[in-house]
């Protein structure tokens, strides 16, 4: 392998940093259940550009601290993401050829992967969520995928992450 | 995650790891803390005079309510020595400040910035001015998760002020809402009975208020009543939050659990 060209991951990292900061930034009341799946976009988009650099135990890492730092059950997030981080490496090829409108109905896709895994762990725990707006960060990830997609492809260019 | 949710092991990796979360956490809250600042630092001189006016009318009549409670309390006190039975009123606090972090959706837990590092420990109650708003689940060295009581997983004995019936409030996940369970039919309750925590079960500190009846739904073809309780704290408005140290705190509760998982 040629380890000259493995350089930026302090982009990475730090868009990484930036997903987490989002997901637990306070939103009014009406806007909670509308957050985007942040981190899991974040992922699937590196995973999608890099798929030899993010994976799997990237995913499964991210989704631990993701779990320490919304109080969930250790591992309720890393096996979504985890899940999530190997559906996109089996489809990365064909994905990245999609136009994004269509790219972002497969990311709707995958966070309804994401979210039903939650789902089971929260119905399994006898914490099942209330609503069906539990499913609408499916829908607002789909229509900020577009834009999420842009800057951090902008960034990746700008900092020549490979 | 079966071990996480059944037994304690994996708290130590959670408290740990929620050192290098804490800074995230503090990052988010840093905004919130800005503004705040800037609010207090650029009042103008009036609204400072006219809240010292408030603040120094309610500390009079604050006092002047304490000392009847003062007296109260040894009256209290002298009577149930009359009577032979241990009562103290009186715990340690400490104040804590909530951090402006969301948490996972469709639960109601907070953060708070007291940890391990200012003797906080699991399960301990925490309360605002005005009653009851949860217990800690997992400490950190800097921070603690608080599980509110109108988390649908909570349950909190308690007891009405009135006339001491007891009953348990279950958190029905609505943030202004309780339920009290198992009540019959033909228990005595009224609307705007004062909900107050009875102290069993050895977590909560006795006698402070959880919440007030709001509604009472009786139906015949039903084994028990529906009661809605609104809880006393502002869970959704504070920032300055109570760690409470129950003065007979004896780790009750904290030893019995670990007997039992290592049964």
């Amino acid at each position: 392998m040629n380890t000259e060209k493995q350089h930026g991951g302090g982009v990475i990292f730090f868009s990484f940093i930036v997903a987490l900061m989002l997901t637990a930034m306070p939103l009014p009341e009406w806007a909670i259940n509308w957050r985007p799946a942040w981190v899991a976009m974040v992922l699937i988009y590196w995973c999608m550009a890099l798929p030899h650099r993010v994976g799997i135990g990237v995913g499964w890492l991210l989704g631990i601290f993701l779990d320490v730092l919304q109080g969930t059950l250790l591992g309720q997030n890393a096996i979504g993401l985890a899940i999530l981080a190997f559906l996109t490496l089996k489809s990365h090829q064909r994905v990245r050829m999609y136009p994004l409108v269509q790219q972002a109905l497969v990311i709707c896709l995958f966070v309804v992967v994401y979210q039903l895994l939650s789902l089971w762990v929260r119905g399994i725990m006898g914490i099942p969520p209330r609503s069906w707006t539990y499913w609408m960060p499916a829908f607002t990830s789909m229509v900020l995928w577009p834009w999420l997609f842009i800057i951090l492809r902008d960034l990746r260019r700008r900092y020549h992450v490979s | 995650m079966t071990v996480d949710h059944r037994h304690s092991h994996l708290e130590s990796v959670r408290s740990a790891l929620s050192v290098l979360v804490y800074p995230l956490q503090y990052l988010v809250n840093t905004p919130f803390m800005v503004t705040r600042w800037a609010k207090d630092s650029f009042v103008t001189h009036e609204s400072l005079l006219s809240e010292n006016e408030r603040l120094r009318k309610e500390q009079l009549l604050l006092s002047s309510k304490l000392q009847k409670y003062e007296i109260l309390e040894t009256e209290n006190e002298r009577l149930r020595r009359l009577l032979e039975s241990s009562f103290k009123l009186g715990d340690k606090v400490v104040i804590a400040e909530l951090l402006a972090v969301n948490m996972q959706p469709f639960r109601h837990t907070v953060v708070i910035n007291k940890g391990k590092r200012e003797g906080a420990y699991d399960g301990q109650p925490i309360v605002d001015a005005n009653g009851i708003m949860g217990q800690i689940v997992h400490v950190g060295p800097f921070s603690s998760t608080v599980l509110l009581i109108t988390d649908p997983t909570h349950a909190i004995p308690v007891q009405i002020n009135r006339n001491g019936l007891r009953a348990i409030a279950v958190g029905t996940g609505l943030s202004q809402s309780l339920q009290l369970e198992y009540l019959p039919n033909n228990a005595d309750i009224e609307k705007g009975d004062l909900i107050v925590s009875s102290g069993l079960g050895s977590r909560f500190p006795p006698g402070y208020p959880v919440g007030v009846v709001i509604d009472i739904m009786l139906d015949p073809a039903e084994p028990f009543a529906k009661v809605k309780v609104a809880p006393s704290a502002k869970l959704e408005q504070i920032r300055e939050v109570l760690l409470v140290w129950p003065n007979d705190y004896v780790r009750i509760g904290f030893y019995s659990s670990d007997y039992a998982v290592n049964q």
